[in-house]
């Protein structure tokens, strides 16, 4: 069996870790002026938005180019967002969102 | 899990402030139920994948395991393929993951109780999944709990991802496509429905909203790679310019001056 990749998955894995560990691990995080630490509080929600964002409303060729995408993806995770926000439910968003994605590519609609 | 240090992150029994730990911990159950879904159907399609590329199982498996971090390995996998060298995959991995120190900050005042040997441990299962996932049972419990961490990171991610791939490498052309059954939408919608947990004030909103618009325009103009980096920089910075009073930053400290500060945004959960 080969194994030639394992050694680049220790590489890579050597390489991720740092950005996960070094912030957490690094001494006098608790020092942190108040405004650094209101704004790691504001990092949460705007990455996360982000990352919903660019998986939502962009698309990637096999060339790597990224462009604006229009789809039903939009109006799946709109009603997730509005089934959060109103009942405060995010596995019955997400089954929303999964079954309004669903129906409209079976339909043809997507 | 314990916490240890001088600024213990609280006994895991429940608090006066917040939600109390069994319903906060049930909420949480409810999100990773549905994460789950999405990074068992994405582990599934990355064993496929690799398959396909030629990975061996043990290199698929060293990949889930030691590296990781579901974007970079996808990219691997295409990289692989067309023969790259491994100086340029490192770098792309490293560039993809570089996300991952946001996270890691913004986790680092909550965990700063727990011991050094145990954040590092909890460092390699930082994921997208595990950060959304801990920081909102955080902000609804309204101090941290290392627990709870290590089943949000674990349960929703590390497992599945990891049996998933072994799966989708073993079960080969039997998998079917996640979009087909609207399983892709899963990751936007929750992490989504997770920042809607988050938006507690005017300065949460404007980061968010900005960090979508940021993001979006950097990943068409520049790099769809750099786009959730900026945005998640960008959007706190603008964020902190709304006027307005400062939302509370809740530390062991802060909670101890002021309990009933805590959890002010616990009814904006994001489970039933």
């Amino acid at each position: 069996m080969n194994v030639g990749l394992v050694g680049l998955a220790v590489v890579m894995g050597a390489v991720t870790y740092p950005w996960r560990a070094v912030p957490l691990l690094a001494p006098g995080i608790e020092r942190l002026p108040p405004p650094v630490l209101a704004y790691l509080r504001l990092v949460g929600p705007a990455i996360l938005a982000a990352l919903a964002a660019t998986n939502t409303f962009i698309t990637t060729d096999t060339s790597g180019t990224a462009s604006f995408h229009v789809g039903i993806e939009w109006l799946a995770v709109g009603l997730c967002i509005a089934i959060v926000a109103w009942r405060r439910n995010l596995f019955l968003g997400l089954i929303v969102a999964v079954v309004v994605a669903a129906v409209a590519r079976q339909a043809g609609l997507a | 899990m314990t916490a240890t240090g001088g600024q213990p992150t609280g006994p895991e029994t429940g608090t006066a402030a917040g939600l109390p730990l069994p319903e906060a911990r049930r909420r949480l159950a409810f999100d990773i139920a549905g994460i789950v879904v999405s990074s068992g159907a994405f582990g599934v399609v990355f064993g496929l994948a690799a398959q396909k590329a030629g990975y061996s199982l043990v290199e698929t498996i060293a990949m889930s395991t030691i590296v990781f971090a579901g974007a970079s390995q996808f990219a691997a996998v295409g990289l692989v393929v067309a023969a790259t060298p491994w100086p340029a995959i490192v770098l792309v991995t490293g560039l993809l993951n570089s996300r991952h120190a946001l996270y890691s900050a913004a986790l680092a005042p909550w965990l700063r109780g727990v011991s050094w040997r145990e954040r590092a441990a909890m460092a390699h299962v930082l994921t997208d999944e595990a950060f959304a996932l801990t920081i909102n049972h955080f902000s609804r419990l309204g101090r941290a709990d290392p627990t709870g961490y290590w089943i949000a990171a674990i349960g929703s991610t590390f497992i599945p991802w990891n049996v998933a791939t072994i799966l989708g490498f073993l079960l080969g052309g039997a998998v079917v496509s996640p979009q087909s059954i609207g399983i892709d939408v899963v990751f936007p919608a929750a992490m989504a429905g997770l920042a809607v947990g988050l938006i507690t004030g005017r300065r949460a909103l404007v980061a968010a909203a900005v960090a979508v618009v940021v993001s979006v325009v950097v990943a068409i103009a520049w790099d769809p790679r750099a786009a959730a980096v900026v945005g998640g920089l960008v959007g706190p910075l603008v964020g902190l310019a709304v006027p307005g009073p400062a939302e509370p930053i809740e530390t062991p400290e802060t909670l101890a001056a002021h309990p009933e500060s805590a959890g002010h945004d616990a009814g904006v959960g994001v489970a039933p």
